[in-house]
């Protein structure tokens, strides 16, 4: 379980989160949605402690994220996380790409590995991919490679920060079909993006996310389609 | 010739007093270039950390090391010694003005390898779990290793050829030699000419690697 309680998070000035909560329970999937600038990225970076935060508490089975005596790399294997840009290692191959993790973070063994890695990417379906550079491969790929190279550490909950965002729109479904896969095998995960379809169809809640704070949150089809906050009806209308 | 010249011709056994002098080229140059390249590759790290105090500190006396011709270093700490008492030889005081000089190129060039890599990129493996140092050893050097390895290349060979000042202070490498055998000889074409071979024989195993590397390490 992810809790989040009462987070504020400030770039200098600019205060980005003013007072979020939020919880994801064991194997549910939400989907946050919002404009631009509202704070669903910065949130997520704060859940793994990629960004520290100065109020509030998040809390992932138990544990205090940004409590100092918290072995913070050990907390992040068990928090998987997908970005914008895919953010491939270029030096390595897909395999290389997957398998690193597992054997220095886990400290497997190479062949181990290279079993968990084969694994992952034929789970994503890049099974004909292994020995591919990622250079050599589209942004749906080096997408698919991503998830699968967090996967690899088994991790309890998956962030997926608008990891269609970036694409080009004919690779966008390929990405998605691999987040409905994760979701079906109850993966529990929490998933920023723009694409109001998907949370309508893939997510337990949806939660719009307002100047640094969650508007409204509920199943899809409340929040999507009878929103009772005013600004949510506003933002819905303008992507629709 | 004339029996009477104090001058003597370019013999076969000058080659081996060239050899012997390239020898010296090479082991000060490998030297300057190996200790240079290990403190480089630190002094860079420190710059690309700490950006503001490390760059008014290091990077401004690594910027004198880099800007004060290499001539003038080493005539001055050469002489500096002798003022405070002991006695430093040619070779300890060119290697370690070398190895300075080195530092101070291979700073520069490590730290724009450093930062070559996107820090996006960086979070990527530190949400996998990774340690600070095992981003560092894992991905960041890897990738930045490949982004300056030409420009590494290009201060080990800029070294090499640099080290012929040494010269001034009296160690007998490359020039020194070739100025040793034209003033007996009287033939500096030659000599020059057979030096410069020698260096070249030197330089060109430096910038085969760096190819060979930057073709392996090609990508895309």
């Amino acid at each position: 379980m992810i809790e989040i309680n009462g987070v504020r998070k400030s770039f200098g000035n600019l205060e980005v989160l003013r007072g979020v909560d939020l919880v994801v329970q064991k194997g549910e999937v939400i989907s946050v949605i919002g404009a631009s600038g509202s704070g669903k990225s910065t949130m997520l970076c704060c859940i793994n402690a990629l960004e520290p935060i100065q109020a509030g508490s998040i809390v992932v089975d138990g544990v205090n994220v940004h409590d100092k005596s918290t072995d913070i790399n050990k907390l992040r294997r068990n928090i998987g996380m997908v970005f914008q840009q895919w953010n491939s290692f270029p030096h390595l191959t897909t395999l290389e790409n997957v398998a690193l993790s597992p054997r220095i973070v886990l400290g497997k063994s190479q062949a181990e590995a290279n079993d968990i890695a084969r694994g992952q990417l034929t789970h994503v379906g890049l099974e004909d991919k292994f020995d591919e550079y990622p250079s050599r491969m589209s942004g749906g790929q080096q997408q698919r490679l991503a998830i699968a190279r967090a996967l690899a550490m088994e991790p309890s909950y998956m962030l997926f920060d608008e990891v269609t965002s970036a694409l080009d729109p004919e690779l966008v479904g390929e990405v998605l079909d691999t987040l409905r896969l994760l979701s079906d095998e109850g993966m529990t995960m929490l998933v920023v993006t723009h694409e109001i379809g998907f949370a309508r169809d893939v997510s337990d809640r949806v939660a719009y996310f307002h100047e640094g704070i969650v508007e409204e949150i509920g199943p899809p089809d409340q929040v999507l389609l009878n929103p009772t906050s005013e600004q949510t009806r506003k933002f819905l209308a303008n992507v629709r | 010739m004339d029996a009477t010249s104090v001058f003597t011709d370019f013999q076969f056994s000058d080659l081996g007093f060239l050899l012997e002098a390239a020898g010296r080229t090479l082991l000060i140059s490998v030297l300057a270039i190996s200790i240079g390249t290990v403190f480089g590759c630190m002094f860079g790290w420190v710059l690309s950390v700490a950006k503001t105090a490390g760059n008014i500190t290091l990077g401004l006396i690594l910027d004198v090391f880099r800007s004060v011709p290499l001539i003038i270093q080493l005539i001055l700490f050469y002489n500096f010694f002798p003022i405070i008492g002991f006695n430093l030889s040619p070779f300890a005081a060119g290697t370690v003005v070398l190895v300075f000089y080195t530092s101070a190129l291979v700073a520069a060039v490590a730290r724009g390898g450093i930062d070559s890599v996107s820090v996006d990129l960086r979070r990527a493996s530190r949400s996998l779990g990774m340690t600070y140092w095992q981003d560092l050893r894992y991905v960041v050097c890897p990738i930045g290793l490949r982004a300056v390895l030409p420009s590494w290349a290009g201060v080990a060979l800029g070294v090499l050829k640099d080290s012929a000042l040494v010269s001034v202070l009296g160690y007998v490498e490359l020039l020194r030699a070739s100025q040793i055998l034209i003033t007996r000889t009287q033939e500096p074409f030659l000599i020059i000419t057979v030096v410069g071979a020698f260096y070249f024989a030197l330089s060109f195993p430096i910038s085969r690697l760096s190819a060979r590397l930057e073709r392996r390490w090609q990508y895309d």
